[in-house]
């Protein structure tokens, strides 16, 4: 009897149960998406603001390059010619100081507002005057809050001339004017938001201003952000009527909403989803090598790694065929130079490769025969996890014993900030497309005290090089492209010989697309990877 | 007199929560600086925003600063998404709880009776059944279990949709008003949006019901247990009472008062924002919200989290004082 009960029970909550679920089985059906909407699947979690005066992370920098114009861009095709933006035409004056630029007739913002000469000063201006994290590359041409205004001047409707303070390498001023920090804004809408003097900072954060192909409709941090088609544009209008990213953290995740039709394209795939979509017909991929560099950096603190034998023997001791060949696969390049490819000057010379026995021998001419114990900061992430495990395979057979000290990547980095660590997996990511933004930071170092001013890569690693220094100085103000060139190609020979940086690969960007997706080309930068031309 | 106690009582646990969120917050080697100027802003431009963050200030300066706002209602701005954190919140909360409600209802609707059946009949099928149920969640991961229900349900079967709340043919076409797409979607009569967030919600909710599912069946189970071997049901079989009537009229009823804890603890946990799952299902919710701003050393929104989380749990154990006045009479003289 009771069981009787029981069981015409439990068959009702089943029966129940399986309408329940029946109901959500028509309903998703419809996969693929809009026709006339981009779906793109990326790991946007770095994402703080909308401001191209203070945007600096990569998933913005491709935001900005979509929906901000600027005076100029660089030829996605050849990195090296310039390509007229906003500017019809430009020129520097003989003694190299002065530069002047002249808009396209007829601009207008997406807010309808026209655009002239007065916006893109007051835009550069702005940029100095909230002197963001990215400033700097505009301030190194000696801008500064007080002199701004006279530097960066309107001298017509449609004209303007920027006087810098040194007389640089032209390529160097142009290369930094493409950056996302040099975007226009539309200065009529932002002062009606301004708050306090704030040049409407607090509410560009979240909001949109500018007069590129695709318009910023919404954001919605760790989730979503759309872009729509700019009708105002001045050039080719956006074949897509909307772009939309959506925050897609996990790489597997990625990979199912591709498969399924329900994203387009999947940014953050790892190389062993890259191999298993390669026999599906249904989707291809592009690459790119990026801008960003992975490197191990040895602290110059460490008595051990401060001797130049045993800095030589690291760059020994890594199995780069083993790393190219499996960890980075399709996703990156074994490179032993400061100058990612495709950077005026960058050398493609990579002469170290696993050899024990030569670092042993380093080592013994180094007083260390047996080795020594030393630490490895590393960031949980792939590949870096098994790049620095790998690493410390191979080390261990010429005596060096590295214990790895796995951290957040916050964590690690507020640590190298501090130049408390002894090895750190480090990666560097051009700021601009000039060789200066690398040497910058791997071979200038001008005060390497702990009180410096400004600490660079070389500081971090406390790497004194006054020499160095002096020739990446040099090497800005040289406005011979050629010997400019030769003087990148020297200083990154020296690099390899001697520097505290085991460099080790020039990462490749890859994307997933649905095979009906086309046009999409990634850039070398963030900021040049182009949605507007993709189709589908 | 009661009340100001208890009164008393909340506020001192907030006081604790929070400065135990902020102390901790402050002492964890991530430099907050770093979420906002990444890691290639020159130095000048760091120490300005140390200074405009106020983190140069001593520690306790700092604490009573923030208490003070929190108290006139500013829980500050998140560094990370450059809203206020309250706004943050609102968008992020009501995801989760579209899903732990979801999840809790399908736990505690299953793991009932499954629990209940398991005790009636002893060491039979349905018992083995929830004892394995219970096994496997406990023992395997559930960023592994999701993912593969996805690769399943929506990959190969195609019976649910994919990962995130709704289909990007809605996002745009929905106006939502208070955060839970479904609700919106009810009330604006938009049935196909509606049915389409369910299937996007079916799964990780039914994966975090199964989670609590395997908890509270396994407590049913013995609690029932106890209450069977009371001698009140000996007293009723031998008046002649049906079995069903003494199982859940009268165990279950005595059961209850301990299971409306367990329960509610279940639900609380769920309410937390579950990571991993909200990392798998591309989930935009409060557990990935903290996790994130917590990496990246963004405190205010971290304790602001932490303020939800705390209300939440302060909320339903006060639910459960009142479910117990209610299903136990001896708790009412007290």
């Amino acid at each position: 009897m009771k069981e009787k009960h029981l069981k015409v029970w439990f068959i009702k909550s089943a029966a129940a149960l399986a309408v329940a679920t029946a109901f959500g089985l028509p309903l998703a059906l419809q996969a693929a998406t809009p026709k006339d909407t981009l779906v793109v699947a990326w790991s946007i979690d770095d994402m703080i603001t909308m401001d191209p005066g203070e945007t600096f992370e990569i998933s913005t920098g491709e935001i900005m390059g979509n929906s901000y114009d600027r005076l100029i861009r660089f030829d996605v095709n050849d990195p090296s010619k310039l390509v007229g933006d906003l500017a019809k035409s430009w020129a520097v004056s003989s003694d190299g100081k002065t530069y002047t630029f002249e808009l396209k007739p007829g601009l207008k913002f997406a807010s309808g507002n026209p655009l002239s000469a007065e916006d893109v000063v007051f835009s550069l201006q702005r940029a100095v005057l909230l002197d963001k994290a990215p400033a700097f590359i505009l301030t190194q041409f000696g801008f500064t809050k007080d002199n701004v205004k006279d530097k960066i001047k309107q001298t017509g409707p449609l004209t303007l001339s920027l006087e810098t303070d040194k007389s640089y390498a032209p390529s160097f001023v142009y290369n930094c004017l493409t950056a996302n920090v040099a975007a226009i804004i539309d200065k009529k809408l932002v002062l009606s938001k301004e708050v306090n003097g704030d040049l409407g900072y607090a509410w560009l954060k979240t909001n949109y201003a500018g007069s590129g192909p695709l318009k910023l409709r919404e954001w919605r941090a760790n989730e979503i952000v759309a872009l729509e088609r700019n009708d105002n544009y001045y050039g080719e209008k956006s074949k897509l009527a909307r772009v939309i990213y959506r925050h897609v953290k996990e790489a597997a995740t990625q990979r199912l909403l591709l498969e399924k039709g329900d994203a387009d394209i999947a940014r953050n795939l790892s190389p062993q989803d890259l191999a298993a979509l390669a026999s599906n017909k249904d989707i291809k991929s592009t690459s790119t090598p990026k801008g960003t560099v992975y490197y191990f950096g040895l602290n110059q603190k460490n008595p051990n790694l401060a001797k130049p034998e045993v800095r030589e023997a690291m760059k020994w001791l890594v199995d780069y065929a083993a790393i190219g060949d499996t960890l980075i696969k399709n996703i990156g390049v074994v490179h032993q130079n400061f100058l990612p490819i495709g950077l005026l000057g960058a050398s493609t010379v990579n002469p170290y490769k696993l050899d024990v026995d030569k670092a042993k021998a380093l080592l013994a001419k180094a007083g260390l025969p047996n080795g020594f114990k030393v630490t490895l900061d590393m960031r949980t992430v792939q590949p870096v996890q098994g790049i620095s495990e790998a690493f410390q395979q191979t080390a261990k057979r010429a005596g060096i014993e590295i214990e790895i000290l796995p951290g957040d990547g916050k964590q690690t980095l507020t640590k190298y900030r501090a130049r408390t660590h002894d090895i750190y997996v480090g990666q560097w990511g051009a700021d601009y497309w000039d060789p200066h933004t690398n040497a910058d930071t791997f071979v200038r170092n001008p005060d390497n005290s702990d009180s410096a001013k400004s600490k660079p890569l070389a500081w971090r690693n406390a790497w004194d090089i006054p020499e160095l220094t002096k020739k990446a100085d040099a090497a800005v103000l040289e406005r011979d492209a050629k010997k400019r060139k030769t003087m990148y190609e020297e200083m990154q020979a020296d690099f390899r010989k001697s520097s505290p940086f085991v460099m080790l690969y020039q990462q490749t960007e890859v994307a997933a697309m649905r095979s009906d997706v086309q046009g999409l080309k990634l850039g070398p930068t963030s900021d040049t990877t182009y949605m507007f031309k993709v189709s589908k | 007199m009661a009340i100001s106690r208890f009164l008393l009582a909340i506020a001192l646990t907030y006081l604790g929560l929070l400065a135990v969120t902020f102390f901790i917050g402050r002492v964890i080697p991530i430099d907050p600086v770093l979420a906002i100027v990444g890691d290639h802003a020159p130095e000048h431009v760091i120490a300005r925003v140390r200074e405009e963050m106020g983190l140069n200030k001593p520690l306790w300066q700092q604490f009573w600063i923030y208490l003070s706002k929190v108290v006139h209602g500013d829980f500050g701005t998140s560094v990370l998404t450059s809203n206020p954190v309250l706004q943050d919140i609102q968008r992020a909360f009501p995801a989760t709880i579209e899903l732990a409600t979801l999840g809790i209802l399908i736990g505690a609707g299953l793991g009932v009776p499954l629990g209940v059946w398991a005790a009636v009949r002893r060491g039979g099928l349905v018992d083995q059944a929830v004892r394995v149920m219970g096994l496997i969640g406990y023992s395997v991961p559930i960023f592994w279990l999701g993912l593969m229900g996805l690769v399943l349900f929506y990959a190969k079967l195609g019976w649910i949709s994919g990962p995130g709340r709704i289909d990007i043919s809605y996002e745009y076409t929905l106006t939502r008003v208070s955060g839970f797409v479904l609700l919106d979607a009810a009330r604006a009569g938009q049935w196909d949006a509606f049915a389409n967030a369910l299937s996007h919600l079916i799964l990780p909710a039914s994966l975090l019901g199964y989670f609590s599912l395997a908890y509270i069946s396994r407590m049913t189970r013995s609690f029932m247990l106890n209450e069977l071997a009371q001698e009140y049901v000996v007293a009723a079989r031998a008046k002649g009472l049906s079995e069903m009537r003494i199982i859940w009229r009268h165990a279950l009823r005595n059961a209850a008062v301990p299971l409306v804890t367990v329960v509610t603890l279940s639900y609380a946990g769920l309410l937390e924002g579950s990571v991993l799952t909200e990392t798998v299902f591309a989930w935009p919710g409060l557990g990935l919200y903290i996790t994130n701003s917590l990496q990246n050393a963004d405190m205010n929104a971290v304790l602001g989290g932490t303020i939800v989380v705390g209300s939440v749990f302060i909320g339903l154990n006060l639910l459960s004082d009142l479910l117990y006045q209610l299903l136990d009479p001896r708790t009412r003289s007290r």
